[in-house]
């Protein structure tokens, strides 16, 4: 089936397996590799992606029902060479260790942030429990999405 | 310098490729034509294999190829870990099963195809017959008369049994001991869970035999042998690399049949084949960690002097025995019965045990976390039987501070250690006494609160090549490291171990910055490919650092020794004369006069005016074995409340002060603490795989198999102490496994504190709601 999808800004249109998952159209056919695959359930947020604006697990979604939508990656977040503040502030609170949950956790964590300032500890905890990280017992995850949101409540 | 670098919480060298997506993992690396291989595996647990019919599966669109075990000419996968006077059995491990399988997941047949849906869609396809035969999954049972027989090589399931103390002097202190208490403890089985799923893809030039395996490894030259024995490659045409590497805890140390596979057929059909792992099949497949039971006593007098401790361990090591297994319940168990404490007599059988399970190894602590647990459970089971407050208990048993070399009776010297430092200032930041009385207060009004403390000492930094020989593991455990400077002053580190996610390449970064002066961004760690790295071990047992780290900061201060030297040569002074300071050499009373480490390092290079006898160049490379384990240690304490109405934990505070000695980076140490701990908690309160009785897997997804995840814990509340490792030339101990060997029974205990006055004594892990409420019930009735 035709798809065209924007990803990034950058228009795509693709002749696709009907069964394709979104998460794989991107990995696959457009080497955007950011999103990554932890789970097989929906579970783990790994594969979390920006579409029409909204989060959304890529692993949730064919291919073709993204068809004439939006889409932003963890490649597509940095604006004008800039980290968004997500990324940076991840990156100064060791909220990150293998990296490998980072893009969906990050990706999921911005947009909470922007439509959550000033969120408290435990609104960001109950939040990003559908973001599953092995590594960091979220201690720094919570401290960077936090930074954040008080930085959108100023 | 203006600030020191090391010591210093900088920001990790490796995280912008990771926030932005740009990191390459496994199954991230694109190859053109490559192949995508499916395993048809068993969905039975223990099999005769009575037929395979591929031919449905063959001539579906995009497939290639596909093989059963009788197309295989690869020899089985090695056990590594060959523990002495244990009459070890090492059934033979196929890639892929022949005649039988013996585990839900164990390969029958691989389907090579275009596209990763159509190889799924083609392993579907394969017709497979089975006979079903009787499964056991529970290692006790499976040690009985009459278990079914898993193989037939290895007599009554037991794959060994190891005792190495002596029974009599144990029975001895036990007959003098005013008190024994006992108690049978479930290490259930656990799922190491690393956030990226394995992966492999290899690749095969036939002109040069040159095989290259990209997989998600912890430790590429370690599997470098080991698909070198399995596919008759010489071991200098298989090239492994590990790329970006997401978590491993243990379970990516194993050489995996998959990667056997995905080498066979590359090199069979003459292009790349690449594999990578559902969760689903991770589950399945990838090791499993823990699967003990374990039946403990501890002998104590009455007045609270600890005198013994003593286990029979039924180990689970599933269908078949995994690259290390045999170590785990053994080796780095049964030696670490002594803790902390001064216990003067340990005894501990362990019995491995072949079962229809998922085969197990080393899963984060590997063999400690299952000693520290038995050891504290005890420890509090013997408080509550003399009336004396556990704390109490383990501050009068505690190993008085020692700096150089301490012998316990497990066989053990530990190198240095402060027990005492850190257990009060655990305490202290807990407010212990004050929380006593505010537990009492709150059970006068019915809530129930517990406290649980666990004082603890582990050994990592594996270790010494020669106890590495001595126990049986097939292989040395030293490291080595090239510190190489460029012309113009930059550093690349070359290193045989493989950080997957430690942040190793800052802190190694930060040592080679303190050793020689240059800039931590003017140094890059290169890991991960046996071809552009030195020979190493890999990274587990919580070696990197202390072993790793040893090696570059003696290549570092040879590299200063020659630098000190040309340095004197270039100002025309005398050697004895030069002064070092951040970078810079310098002659004594003329600081005018100085090289920068950088200006040496150029004029190493160009050769133009070297003293009388010195070689050209800037590099240097070191191996290092340490000359004995490193043992962290410290103290834990949670304080939960339990709702005995409905049997839910809220864990409301977690304190942990470690000593790892010196920190070189504060954020790096906090954050394998808090994610230690994070697992460690989780077993005890929710994590553990369930089988039914014919060996399904019914944890087999992440909907089903309880994740930690961010609301479960409050904000950690971390502490330190410093006792530099005597042995080591920067003093620094290992501290990745220290937050899950001490955090199980931290949090266990108090749970098991909160709910002593309702009379529930005893609970199997993981304390879920359903069973806390089903023990409040059952103690009530």
């Amino acid at each position: 089936m035709q798809v065209a999808i924007t990803v990034n800004g950058v228009d795509h249109e693709r002749d696709v397996d009907p069964r394709t998952l979104l998460v794989h159209f991107l990995r696959e056919e457009l080497d955007l590799t950011g999103a990554k695959i932890g789970c097989d359930t929906s579970q783990c947020g790994a594969c979390t992606v920006h579409l029409d604006g909204k989060v959304l697990k890529s692993c949730t979604l064919l291919a073709v029902q993204a068809d004439g939508a939006d889409v932003t990656t963890i490649e597509g977040l940095a604006e004008g060479g800039e980290h968004h503040p997500m990324q940076t502030s991840f990156w100064e609170n060791h909220g990150l260790q293998c990296g490998y949950c980072t893009p969906g956790m990050i990706m999921a964590s911005a947009a909470f942030a922007q439509d959550n300032p000033g969120a408290s500890e435990d609104e960001i905890r109950h939040y990003l429990e559908g973001n599953i990280c092995r590594c960091t017992g979220y201690h720094n995850i919570v401290k960077a999405v936090k930074q954040v949101a008080d930085a959108a409540a100023t | 310098m203006s600030t020191r670098i090391f010591g210093s919480g900088i920001k990790r060298r490796e995280d912008p490729r990771l926030i932005t997506g740009e990191a390459r993992y496994t199954d991230d690396i694109k190859l053109p034509g490559v192949l995508h291989m499916a395993v048809v595996r068993s969905p039975y647990a223990h099999a005769n294999i009575v037929s395979i019919d591929s031919s449905a599966a063959e001539a579906m669109d995009g497939v290639v190829a596909v093989y059963t075990g009788e197309d295989l000419d690869l020899a089985g996968l090695p056990t590594a870990w060959l523990i002495p006077d244990s009459d070890l059995k090492t059934p033979e491990h196929p890639a892929l099963a022949k005649g039988k399988v013996r585990y839900v997941g164990d390969g029958v047949a691989m389907v090579l195809a275009d596209d990763r849906y159509r190889a799924q869609d083609a392993a579907d396809a394969v017709v497979v017959e089975y006979e079903e035969l009787p499964a056991v999954i529970d290692p006790e049972a499976a040690a009985q008369a009459g278990a079914p027989l898993i193989h037939d090589d290895v007599e009554g399931n037991i794959a060994f049994t190891w005792a190495p103390f002596d029974k009599e002097a144990s029975d001895e202190a036990f007959a003098k001991a005013d008190v024994v208490v006992s108690e049978r403890i479930l290490q259930q089985r656990l799922l190491p869970t690393a956030m990226e799923p394995r992966a492999a893809m290899a690749q095969f030039n036939a002109a040069t035999q040159e095989l290259t395996l990209w997989c998600t490894s912890q430790n590429p030259h370690i599997h470098r042998f080991i698909i070198s024995a399995v596919t008759g490659l010489n071991e200098n045409r298989v090239r492994v690399i590990a790329p970006e590497v997401g978590g491993g805890f243990g379970s990516k140390i194993p050489c995996y049949p998959d990667e056997a596979l995905v080498s066979w057929a590359a090199m069979k059909l003459g292009v790349p084949v690449k594999w990578t792992e559902t969760r689903s099949e991770n589950y399945l497949i990838t090791i499993h960690g823990r699967d003990h039971v374990q039946h403990v006593e501890m002998a104590a007098s009455k007045d609270g002097k600890l005198l013994g401790v003593r286990a029979t361990v039924y180990a689970g090591m599933g269908g078949y025995l995994s690259t290390a297994a045999p170590g785990i319940p053994t080796i780095l168990h049964g030696l670490l019965y002594v803790g902390p404490y001064t216990i003067d007599s340990v005894y501990c059988k362990s019995i491995g045990v072949m079962t229809n399970g998922t085969p197990t190894d080393a899963y984060r602590g590997a063999g400690r976390p299952e000693a520290t647990f038995l050891l504290e459970r005890m420890v509090d089971n013997v408080a509550r039987e003399i009336g004396m407050d556990p704390a109490e208990l383990r501050r009068r048993n505690l190993i008085p501070a020692f700096e150089d070399g301490y012998d316990v009776a497990a066989g053990l010297t530990y190198d240095s250690g402060d027990y005492p430092a850190a257990f009060e200032k655990a305490l202290d930041m807990a407010g212990y006494d004050d929380f006593r009385q505010a537990q009492a207060d709150a059970r006068s009004r019915g809530r129930y609160l517990g406290i649980g403390v666990t004082a603890y000492t582990e050994m990592c930094g594996l270790g010494p090549s020669q106890v590495a020989g001595a126990v049986g593991f097939q292989g040395g455990l030293w490291e080595s490291a090239t510190v190489r400077v460029t012309p113009t002053g930059k550093v690349q580190a070359l290193i045989g171990a493989s950080p997957h996610g430690q942040g190793s390449e800052t802190t190694l970064a930060q040592i080679i910055s303190e050793e020689l002066g240059f800039p931590v961004e003017d140094i890059e760690v290169v890991h991960g490919d046996t071809t552009e790295t030195p020979m190493g071990w890999g990274t587990y047992g919580s070696r990197t650092t202390p072993v790793t780290g040893a090696a570059l900061a003696h290549a570092s201060r040879k590299l200063k020794d020659k630098a000190r030297v040309l340095a004197a040569h270039l100002m025309e002074a005398n050697v004895d004369d030069i002064e070092y300071a951040d970078g810079s050499f310098s002659v004594k009373g003329s600081p005018d006069q100085a090289q920068s480490i950088q200006d040496v390092a150029l004029m190493a290079h160009l050769a133009w005016n070297m003293p009388e006898g010195m070689d050209p160049g800037f590099e240097e490379s070191q191996f290092y074995d340490p000359p004995n384990f490193v043992y962290p240690f410290g103290t834990h304490i949670a304080i939960v409340e339990v709702d005995a109405e409905t049997g839910e934990i809220e864990l409301q505070r977690y304190i942990a002060v470690d000593d790892c000695g010196p920190q070189i980076n504060p954020e790096i140490v906090a954050g394998q603490i808090h994610g230690g701990v994070v697992q460690g908690v989780a077993q005890a309160l929710c994590e553990g795989v369930i089988y039914d009785d014919n060996g399904q897997l019914l944890t087999g997804t992440m909907q089903d198999y309880c994740m930690p995840k961010a609301d479960m814990f409050p904000n950690f509340e971390l502490g330190e102490t410093v006792t530099p490792s005597p042995h080591h030339p920067i003093g620094v101990k290992g501290v990745g496994e220290t937050g899950t060997i001490a955090s199980t029974p931290t949090v266990y205990n108090a749970v098991l504190d909160a709910l002593a006055p309702l009379g529930v004594d005893q609970i199997d892990m993981p304390l879920t709601s359903a069973k806390v409420w089903g023990a409040i019930q059952a103690a009530r009735s």
